[in-house]
């Protein structure tokens, strides 16, 4: 008869248990370290100029030497062109997607267009801006405007959603979908009014980080969106102004006024990526089922 | 409203492999068949032809005829979705659709074919609640998520949905395997009360389950290792499980297989 030893890990285990817990918590706080000082320092010397003539007046004729002015015509540009990009890389992204997931299956096509996905995915930022240049601007004519900017963003934010969107609709159950197939309801209404809703947070979620990475984009809008001080409303024509534009122009400056702006700006740009994903959790929760 | 199956020299494959070969058969309306047979032996595949469901899987595909009354599903007119709207079907593991409420999970079928006016839907809604020995238990919540139900309920709500849209037939897969005693005598109850109005099929690997609730019972069987299931027989229910006209189904009953 032999008796069952049911004493605590042995003093070896227990070493290694903590030496995993402590490794563990430095690299979090390693992890944590460059995004607080990084909030702390945009904030600290973005607050400087954080105040309503930012928001609410161009740079129209005021120089690098001089105070005042403010952003108004970066902010306009930038929800112009990520609007537009928005509206152009999310419907194709996913439906892209729904046809990789829901009708590809192995099939030639779908293979090809997840091997250019994954080729668009490593595609550099400034590429995508050159591209648009050559095609648009070079190639068709068009002068310099916000659409072009849109139009490299899409190049990038295509993939990006492609990609979120196919591996949420990947974790779909197939029970759902065959449910839904057992009740007689036709594939496209099964795709509609189950699959993308069981999806949609994980969607929304993809989305939103897919237009918080061109959110901060520099390089593409320098050759299509160009640099300009005053106010344009018009995305379709003439050049326009965005935020990280706005950052790149106002920092390259020697004086201490424009330097106070471009963190005014860059404070700006990190609250509006900040209120998007907080506008994606609201939309999420609101999406659960309700009482009736 | 209930109608006949008749099914002959059916062939379900998967790609290349023939999962089950050569059944024919007869499911009478207003009863309940029951499949009984080891796992693996095409019970379930047999049960997702007579819907179309087996051809959702990529590569799989169906010979022979299936006919509902005179019409044959399998015409080269007929539409899978029509033929799954007149066919219903319950899953092994309960599959309400997690993004609605246990309203909206009742009405999902109805509403995703059109049907949209409030006081038509309420009705229906208690309905086939009712008919699924659920309503008591749920009458008062039915704006919450499905999801949140027990395994049970859950079951039982997805028979609902599935009973909603007035099928004439229905096909249950398993529905108690992964349920409680308790649930299942629910579900049991259920299955005998429903077999007034409709011609019930249902797969599954109790045999007291099958002698309690079916009035007929099919045993399927392996025609060898490796190869595809088949129907050994079909008969009343007491006759199969008193006695026998196979001695393969006697041994699987008797729990002397293999």
């Amino acid at each position: 008869m032999s008796t069952v030893n049911l004493t605590g890990p042995s003093g070896i285990r227990k070493f290694k248990d903590k030496l995993a817990f402590v490794a563990v918590c430095a690299a979090f706080a390693l992890a944590v370290i460059p995004l607080v000082t990084l909030l702390y320092t945009v904030i600290k010397n973005g607050a400087k100029r954080f105040d309503m003539e930012f928001f609410t007046h161009s740079m129209n004729a005021i120089g690098g030497r001089d105070a005042g002015g403010g952003a108004y015509h970066a902010i306009i540009g930038t929800i112009e062109q990520v609007g537009l990009a928005s509206v152009i890389s999310i419907p194709i992204g996913v439906l892209t997607a729904v046809y990789l997931v829901e009708y590809g299956g192995g099939r030639r096509l779908a293979r090809i267009v997840t091997f250019f996905v994954d080729v668009m995915t490593g595609v550099p930022s400034i590429v995508s801006g050159l591209f648009v240049f050559a095609f648009w601007i070079a190639l068709l004519g068009f002068e310099y405007m916000g659409f072009a900017g849109s139009l490299a963003l899409a190049v990038l934010m295509l993939p990006t959603v492609v990609r979120a969107t196919e591996e949420m609709l990947k974790l779909v159950p197939n029970d759902l979908r065959e449910a839904s197939y057992a009740l007689g309801v036709p594939r496209w209404r099964t795709i509609c009014f189950v699959i993308l809703p069981t999806a949609f947070t994980g969607i929304i979620t993809g989305v939103m980080l897919a237009i918080a990475r061109v959110m901060g984009e520099t390089a593409p809008l320098l050759m299509t969106v160009f640099v300009t001080t005053a106010i344009n409303n018009s995305p379709f024509k003439g050049p326009q102004m965005a935020l990280p534009l706005f950052v790149w122009d106002q920092a390259q400056l020697p004086q201490q006024v424009a330097i106070d702006r471009a963190w005014a700006g860059a404070l700006t740009l990190i609250l509006f990526v900040m209120l998007l994903n907080l506008a994606a959790r609201l939309i999420a929760r609101l999406r659960k089922p309700v009482s009736r | 409203m209930a109608k006949r199956i008749e099914v002959s020299g059916l062939n379900a494959y998967y790609g290349k492999t023939r999962a089950i070969e050569d059944i024919s058969m007869t499911i009478e309306p207003r009863s309940v068949t029951a499949f009984i047979g080891p796992s693996g032996c095409g019970k379930s595949t047999f049960l997702r032809t007579l819907n179309r469901m087996h051809e959702v899987i990529p590569g799989a595909r169906v010979e022979g005829k299936v006919l509902l009354d005179d019409l044959d599903l399998y015409g080269p007119d007929v539409d899978p979705v029509a033929v799954r709207r007149v066919i219903g079907m319950v899953f092994q593991r309960p599959n309400p659709f997690p993004t609605m409420s246990i309203y909206e999970n009742v009405v999902a079928g109805l509403k995703l074919n059109g049907v949209r006016r409030k006081a038509q839907l309420d009705e229906i809604v208690e309905k086939s609640l009712r008919g699924a020995n659920l309503w008591n238990e749920v009458k008062d919540r039915l704006g919450r998520p499905g999801a949140g139900l027990s395994g049970g309920q859950q079951q039982r709500l997805c028979i609902a949905r599935a009973i909603a849209v007035e099928p004439q037939v229905l096909l249950m897969d398993e529905p108690c395997s992964a349920l409680d005693p308790i649930s299942t005598l629910a579900i049991e109850d259920l299955i005998a009360s429903l077999k007034d109005q409709y011609t019930i099929v249902i797969v599954t690997h109790n045999m007291q389950q099958a002698a309690r609730v079916s009035d007929r019972t099919a045993f399927f069987n392996l025609a060898g290792p490796g190869k595809p299931g088949r129907m050994v027989e079909i008969d009343e229910t007491n006759k199969i499980f008193t006695n026998p006209g196979e001695k393969a189904t006697e041994d699987y009953i008797t729990g002397r297989f293999g």
